[in-house]
């Protein structure tokens, strides 16, 4: 069957109307940013993933591929903006094998919004999608009911407004690649530092027309942890050992 | 997902609480206590301040004779240092009561005595007396239960010397349920920290080696240095995994020479 299972939703209605239970995701707390160059585009995030107030993963991936120069930074619900994103991917590359035309970033974008409208706001991925295509270097943000927006920069997650703020106040028309680079880290250290959603290091994927989309991985990472005051390993035998058994190896015959 | 909408009349209240986010720890070695937290001050995702107090330094006034010996002494041997952690703003207002009662208690106990009760001082001393660690516990699980029905929505933790020199720390619920114990941690890292502080400061799960896993690692009193250690790794731990937990930590060490701090600055993202 195709699309989504709802079997289980009647039944989490009633688990959480008799006791007070819910299904807990993985967010992405996230600030991410996406900027135009005047050769391309480049897109930002912090690597910091939460579970309500744990870090869940210090450094973990928020751009992700859906061609070789379609990419994507997604904030939100982590395993809906990983799922959309690799679904469009594969769309897109069947569309490319059948056309033998290059993706564009607009096909991929219709694709997002009228997947995630159909949803109805369910798929919480917020994204922001930038690419180059035989058309040009685009740059679009995309939310979970399926709005769209076109624009020079953008910036989407919790930690958008300090990013945002940064962005509002640097930005400039025609920046070179490197220029535009440093305001896209500049903007998602804002959100590493004063949200308290994002935080560890700086990823960034460089989209220049006419040439190979590059991901810079880890391009900053201000937050190192500082070597421990004590070691603590523990001597041999510290741990209680309560009952040792051994199991004999056993060997499976596998011929039919 | 809540009940459908429109089914039903939403009533809205006005919330009095928030979650400030942080940590507090107390650890009480055998002849010095330590009472730590971090500095940040918090609201749902953003940051208030980076440089908040949680804990204070209840004093008598530090002489110049002490000033003298060491100088970077901010109380006597006789202060109860303070920390509370949860809604700040009623943090500060039992600390705020408390200091009150301090106040007034060491006041009326060094007042001179009443004509025809003398005998109350039969030694007829002149030595100031404090207020020891045993009453100032008892007080602040008055002023807790007294809002019994409006709780201070805190854990409260006090550190100091008790009577014998030895050090010691008292913490409470919210309400005023109270216990002195040797390590407690209150707030956001709580859960993270205090199985950390059972292995590490009361050797919890370990058995001496060879022994067969028949004989538990006896307890024994952790020196100041190693003690110190423990607060420095378990916040700089705590702040790696916990979004309300960072900028900078506050150590506050007191002994017989008096109340010392430190300052150390944590991870700021």
């Amino acid at each position: 069957m195709a699309g989504l299972s709802f079997d289980n939703h009647q039944r989490n209605q009633f688990l959480q109307s008799q006791h007070n239970v819910s299904v807990k995701t993985t967010s992405t707390g996230t600030t991410i940013v996406g900027i135009k160059f005047d050769n391309g585009v480049v897109i930002a995030a912090d690597t910091r993933s939460t579970q309500g107030p744990i870090v869940a993963d210090k450094n973990c991936e928020k751009l992700h591929r859906m061609s070789p120069k379609i990419w994507c930074a997604g904030a939100g619900t982590a395993a809906d903006t990983e799922a959309v994103t690799q679904l469009i991917g594969s769309k897109l590359e069947l569309q490319q094998l059948y056309s033998k035309r290059e993706p564009r970033v607009v096909s991929s974008l219709q694709m997002l919004k009228q997947h995630l409208f159909k949803y109805q706001g369910h798929l919480g991925a917020y994204l922001i999608v930038a690419g180059v295509d035989p058309t040009g270097a685009h740059l679009f943000s995309c939310q979970a009911h399926g709005s769209t927006d076109v624009g020079y920069y953008q910036s989407l997650g919790s930690g958008s407004l300090a990013a945002m703020a940064v962005l509002e106040s640097e930005f400039k028309m025609n920046m070179t690649k490197e220029e535009a680079i440093k305001l896209a880290a500049d903007a998602i250290e804002a959100g590493i530092w004063n949200d308290l959603g994002s935080g560890s290091n700086v990823d960034i994927c460089v989209m220049e027309i006419g040439k190979d989309a590059e991901l810079l991985r880890n391009y900053r990472t201000p937050n190192v942890r500082e070597i421990k005051e004590k070691s603590y390993k523990f001597a041999r035998g510290t741990t209680g050992i309560l009952r040792t058994e051994i199991i004999s190896e056993v060997e499976i015959d596998t011929s039919v | 997902m809540s009940p459908q909408h429109g089914s039903q009349p939403i009533q809205h209240q006005f919330n009095p609480y928030s979650d400030n986010g942080g940590t507090l720890l107390g650890i009480a070695g055998e002849d010095f206590a330590i009472l730590a937290s971090d500095t940040r001050q918090s609201v749902d995702y953003s940051i208030n301040t980076r440089l908040s107090h949680k804990i204070k330094v209840i004093s008598p006034p530090v002489t110049k004779e002490m000033k003298l010996e060491s100088t970077d002494i901010v109380g006597t041997k006789n202060s109860v240092l303070f920390g509370t952690n949860g809604f700040s703003a009623d943090g500060d207002a039992l600390t705020k009561a408390f200091e009150e009662n301090w106040k007034w208690y060491v006041h009326d106990q060094n007042s001179n005595v009443e004509t025809g009760f003398e005998f109350l001082n039969e030694n007829n001393e002149e030595k100031e007396s404090f207020m020891s660690m045993q009453s100032a516990a008892r007080n602040v699980q008055h002023l807790l239960y007294g809002k019994r029905f409006f709780p201070y929505y805190v854990h409260t933790i006090l550190a100091g010397l008790d009577e014998e020199g030895k050090g010691c720390v008292y913490s409470f619920d919210p309400v005023g349920s109270y216990e002195r114990e040797q390590c407690r941690v209150g707030g956001a890292g709580a859960s993270l920290i205090m199985p950390f502080l059972d292995n590490q400061v009361n050797f919890k799960n370990q058995y001496i080696p060879g022994t067969n896993s028949t004989e538990r690692r006896k307890i024994e009193y952790l020196s100041l240095d190693e003690c110190l250690k423990l607060v420095k790794d378990a916040f700089t731990s705590v702040t790696e995994r916990h979004i309300t937990v960072g900028d900078g930590l506050e150590i506050f060490i007191i002994d017989k020479n008096g109340v010392r701090s430190e300052y150390h600055a944590l991870k700021k993202d």
